[in-house]
């Protein structure tokens, strides 16, 4: 067996749970290359079988059917959007790109472009990649489940519901002219002029001076993610032992011990950043707070 | 005459050559049947012959990776369709639509059904990765699969995107100016981005270029979308579809122990 804990048979069970296709597959690597934790495969071979003609062969003809008539009714109501023909001299107010993108159009209100259209997308989707590399937690593979991985689903819950979902249904709905907020039925008013009182955090605390400031910024968003990332080791440390829900029976200790330096210290990133959205927001709408650090390259 | 006898018409076809040269077996429900039924078909072969209870239920997969996969199969069918009337240039571009709109037989219905069904695959494929995520499916030994999912994703999203000028009206261009514009700002690669100086890009050099064809948005965009949209990211994205469905087929699906 690949890891000596809990997988007896693992190998047993991946033949019988993935059909006969993978009957014949070679086991997992040698002990010591695999993360050590338990692998749970496909099924239990417990679990009584259906033959697939005509038990999943009928749901699919089934649901193929429903969606191709509720796609069809629809398109026979509504129909598809065509607007005036292009024309390059006349910037509609607002423009809004394709809904599915108005999440990060929403960020440019709190960072720069290069941030919010760029970096801000790149670590979403290196970090929806890395998720299954960066969670070792065993339970949970293959049935729903809170308790046992509720951390994780928090984090998926606030990242991609909160930070993307809602923040394309504010730009869908909420966003009119000069990307100013408006409510739905309210009348779009282009000339409606909101006060831009912004400042610079470092300009808040006094500071006039370019280099100052700037260092002064650097130490905010450097002290920021020290801070962060002992916040949350010292929070995964002080899990308890012996969690009933938890893979770990060890408790804090024994996870980051087996998490490692590695997963720990880029989940740590991503999850900071990702606050600091939420934080940069905050400053933004409680204390009209422009930049947290300026320099003549990047602003933040 | 002899009296027709419908069941010995019926016995005559099944037995003939040609009739057995394409149906392997009879349909009586039998277990054998059943299995040869989906191994015997190049399309349901996708499946293994038999599946795990829960796999089957609705509450478990939401259905939502099987219908992504139908609403692309639809905006093929119907793109073809559309293909027929469209011409990728500035000129004709938009006067076409109108054209497939008023003239063409079922054209808006076609129109219609290619772009809703191109949104409704985007949700789908939210969704699914939702369900993927909540049933804990991307853990081991299927986290390769799940960052194939996450390559499906941003192709799904890429199609979508390039097939948003295609109308060449208001909407469209600048839809994807505004899209685009997020490459001006790319940091060393856009000429708005931080470092720009650095590789000395400009507006007719750098990233955002790089995508339009050219310093602004133009006839060249069209052209280069049209193609990305009906070539490129569809090839791409079927590539690894295949990839994606072949790995389920040999990790089988995830499942309670
Ligand atoms: C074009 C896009 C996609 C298509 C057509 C597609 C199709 C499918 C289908 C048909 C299944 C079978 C089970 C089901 O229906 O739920 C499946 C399973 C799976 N998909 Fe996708 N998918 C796509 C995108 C994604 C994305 C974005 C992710 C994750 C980020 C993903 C990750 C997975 C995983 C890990 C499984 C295995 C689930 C299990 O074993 O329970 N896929 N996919």
């Amino acid at each position: 067996m690949a890891s000596p804990e809990g997988n007896e048979g693992g190998i047993v069970m991946r033949a019988a749970g993935a059909g006969a296709g993978s009957a014949s597959r070679t086991p997992p690597a040698a002990p010591g290359k695999r993360i050590e934790v338990p692998i749970k495969k496909a099924g239990g071979g417990v679990e009584e079988k259906l033959h697939t003609w005509p038990f999943l062969v009928r749901n699919e003809f089934l649901m193929t059917l429903l969606v191709i008539i509720v796609l069809t009714v629809w398109s026979l109501l509504l129909n598809a959007p065509l607007e005036q023909p292009s024309n390059p001299t006349r910037t509609p107010n607002p423009s809004k790109a394709p809904w599915y993108f108005l999440g990060l159009q929403e960020m440019l209100v709190f960072f720069d472009p290069w941030y919010a259209g760029v970096v801000l997308p790149s670590f979403i989707i290196v970090g929806l990649m890395l998720i299954p590399y960066l969670d070792i937690n065993p339970k949970g593979n293959g049935y729903y489940t809170l308790k046992e991985r509720f951390f994780e689903i928090m984090s998926f819950f606030i990242g991609f519901h909160i930070l993307w979902v809602s923040f394309i249904i504010i730009g869908t709905f909420f966003r009119g002219p000069g990307w100013n907020w408006f409510w739905p039925g309210q009348v779009w008013d282009p000339h409606l002029v909101e006060a831009l009182t912004n400042v610079d955090l470092p300009y808040m605390f006094g500071f006039r001076d370019y280099l100052a400031s700037a260092l002064f910024g650097l130490f905010l968003i450097g002290g920021y993610f020290v801070v962060g990332y002992a916040v949350l080791y010292f929070w995964i440390r002080a899990r308890p032992a012996g969690d009933p829900w938890s893979a770990f029976p060890g408790g804090g200790p024994e996870i980051l011990e087996k998490w490692g330096p590695v997963r720990f210290g880029i989940t740590g990133f991503l999850l900071i950043a990702m606050a600091g959205v939420f934080i940069k927001m905050a400053l933004r709408h409680a204390l009209n707070i422009k930049y947290i650090l300026v320099t003549p390259w990047i602003n933040i | 005459m002899a009296k027709f006898d419908w069941n010995e018409t019926k016995r005559q076809i099944t037995d003939s050559q040609a009739w057995q040269s394409i149906f392997r077996h009879g349909y009586e429900d039998t277990p054998r049947n059943r299995i040869l039924m989906v191994s015997g078909n190049v399309w349901l072969h996708l499946h293994p012959s038999k599946v795990q209870k829960h796999t089957v239920r609705l509450r478990f997969t939401w259905c939502m990776g099987g219908i992504t996969f139908l609403l692309f199969l639809v905006t093929v069918i119907t793109g073809v369709y559309l293909m027929f009337y469209y011409r990728p240039t500035a000129e004709y571009a938009y006067a076409d639509m109108k054209y497939l709109e008023f003239d063409m037989p079922f054209g808006m219905l076609m129109r219609n059904m290619h772009r809703w069904a191109a949104h409704g695959m985007v949700i789908a494929v939210w969704l699914h990765m939702f369900r993927v995520f909540m049933t804990g499916s991307y853990k081991p030994p299927r986290e390769f699969n799940w960052v194939v999912g996450v390559i499906l994703l941003v192709l799904t999203l890429l199609l979508s995107f390039t097939g948003y000028l295609l109308p060449w009206d208001q909407l469209s261009i600048w839809a994807v100016t505004v899209g685009s514009n997020m490459a001006r700002a790319t940091p060393l690669l856009g000429h708005g981005g931080p470092f720009h100086e650095v590789l000395g890009v400009n507006p007719v050099y750098d990233a955002r270029a790089f995508i339009f064809g050219g310093a602004e948005i133009g006839p060249h965009t069209l052209l280069r979308f049209y193609i990305l949209h009906c070539i490129f990211f569809p090839l791409i994205a079927s590539i690894f579809m295949a990839v994606h469905f072949w790995r389920i087929r040999r990790d089988g699906m995830s499942g309670p122990l």
